[in-house]
């Protein structure tokens, strides 16, 4: 009821908001997010294009990390071929078939949890839909998001989509053997992802040859040291004997300072908060404390000398 | 085409709201879309006018508000055209997104309460 002039009239109220389109999945994410954490389960989100070599990336890796504990979800629209893949290379797998929808989003995600051995890994590699676009901004509740693009793509193709690129932790250039046989210049590409990424972070490797990938290896293993580190300290002394195996494939020069634009640009990813100010790479201003295997950034192809 | 998965959820979001406030009907609604969310307006208005048929939404006109992507420095403020590396070459620091560049809100509703 109007109670300015008491006409009688139904009243038109403005309702202040302001809130997230995507709140209810962002709640979903943090739930699976604490899930994996709790666990001490390194989950990564995989994109890329369809045929980017995501799932080949996957098999490779089982073949390199025979000691660790891997496992994923596979999304596809129709078929479970890659999770058949998959476990064909060793890595238990479940099919996550999206029907039309062209990403996955937090509650798929949480809803493919069930009856999957998930707590029993150490790595959890959630192979999203093919698709450079939608993806982007569904929040699943992954540790890092793992961009995957073949050099076959073009090296414009960061430029012409700034939103995946922008939101990724890492990217893979896959299919680098192929590289001999193309006219992609590389340098073109990085420099196509410093347009769209203020901290590009480059891995260069072949799945087919292997070449590389014992640096995606030890980025995988820099990453896993901080959740392991929450749960035990005996974990985190282990860690870290893998926290410091860069791969300098890339040469952009990075004088890292305290500033960091993680909280405005990505999901909450607390873990590069909680280690990013530990970790000064050319800053003189800044103590180099690794010893707790607190090493938020390690896989970033710095170009730096211990 | 997440946008029409993303309009789903917002008419649910308005329906909630909506029914908490026993409204009598909603006569607008006004989002946020950044430049780097990830969604097309265009596409976002098709698929409101697709998914409010039947819904509390029927006759709320959707107004977007397009925010602009808006990287600078965080130490001189310098502003980053589309597509320049991001950068500060001045201060040695990388480029920092607003958060409004990424904004997928919905900042209000406009309701006829009894």
């Amino acid at each position: 009821m109007c109670t300015t002039c008491g006409c009688g009239d139904p009243e038109l109220v403005p309702v202040e908001l302001h809130e997230k389109i995507l709140a209810g999945n962002d709640r979903v994410a943090a739930h699976n997010r604490e899930h994996f954490r709790e666990s001490g389960v390194l989950a990564l989100n995989i994109m890329g294009s369809p045929g980017s070599g995501k799932t080949a990336l996957l098999e490779a890796t089982a073949r390199v990390m025979s000691g660790v504990r891997l496992g994923a979800v596979s999304a596809d629209l129709a078929t479970d071929n890659d999770a058949r893949r998959l476990a064909k290379a060793g890595i238990p797998s479940k099919a996550i078939t999206t029907g039309q929808a062209c990403h996955l989003d937090a509650e798929l995600v949480h809803r493919s949890l069930v009856d999957f051995p998930w707590r029993d890994l150490d790595v959890f590699f959630i192979e999203n839909v093919g698709n450079l676009v939608c993806p982007a901004i569904y929040d699943l509740g992954q540790e890092a998001n793992v961009v995957a693009l073949s050099v076959t793509e073009g090296e414009d193709k960061p430029l012409k989509y700034p939103v995946m690129f922008q939101k990724a932790d890492l990217v893979v250039v896959t299919k680098c053997d192929l590289v001999p046989h193309l006219d992609v210049d590389m340098s073109k590409l990085e420099d196509a992802l410093s347009r769209v990424m203020p901290e590009p972070r480059i891995l260069k490797l072949s799945a087919r040859t292997g070449e590389g990938m014992d640096g995606w290896k030890a980025w995988i293993e820099s990453m896993r040291a901080p959740i392991l580190g929450r749960n035990t300290k005996e974990a985190r002394a282990h860690a870290h004997g893998h926290a410091h195996a860069h791969d300098h494939t890339h040469d952009h020069t990075h004088d890292h300072t305290h500033e960091h634009t993680h909280g405005s640009t990505k999901h909450a990813h607390p873990h590069s908060h909680e280690h990013a100010h530990e970790h000064g790479h050319g800053g003189s201003q800044e103590e180099h404390d690794h010893g707790a295997g607190d090493h938020g950034h390690a896989g970033s192809d710095h170009e730096h000398e211990h | 085409m997440h946008e029409y998965s993303l309009v789903e959820a917002l008419i649910r979001r308005v329906e909630e709201e909506a029914r908490q406030r026993s409204a009598i009907a909603i006569h607008g609604l006004k989002v946020s879309l950044g430049e780097l969310a990830g969604v097309e307006p265009e596409f976002f208005r098709t698929a409101y006018e697709t998914f409010r048929e039947g819904t509390l939404c029927e006759k709320a006109a959707l107004e977007i508000v397009r925010c602009p992507a808006d990287w600078s420095c965080p130490v001189c403020g310098r502003a980053f055209a589309t597509g320049e590396v991001l950068r500060c070459d001045r201060c040695n620091r990388p480029a920092r997104l607003s958060e409004k560049s990424q904004a997928l809100l919905l900042e209000s509703i406009d309701m006829e309460v009894p």
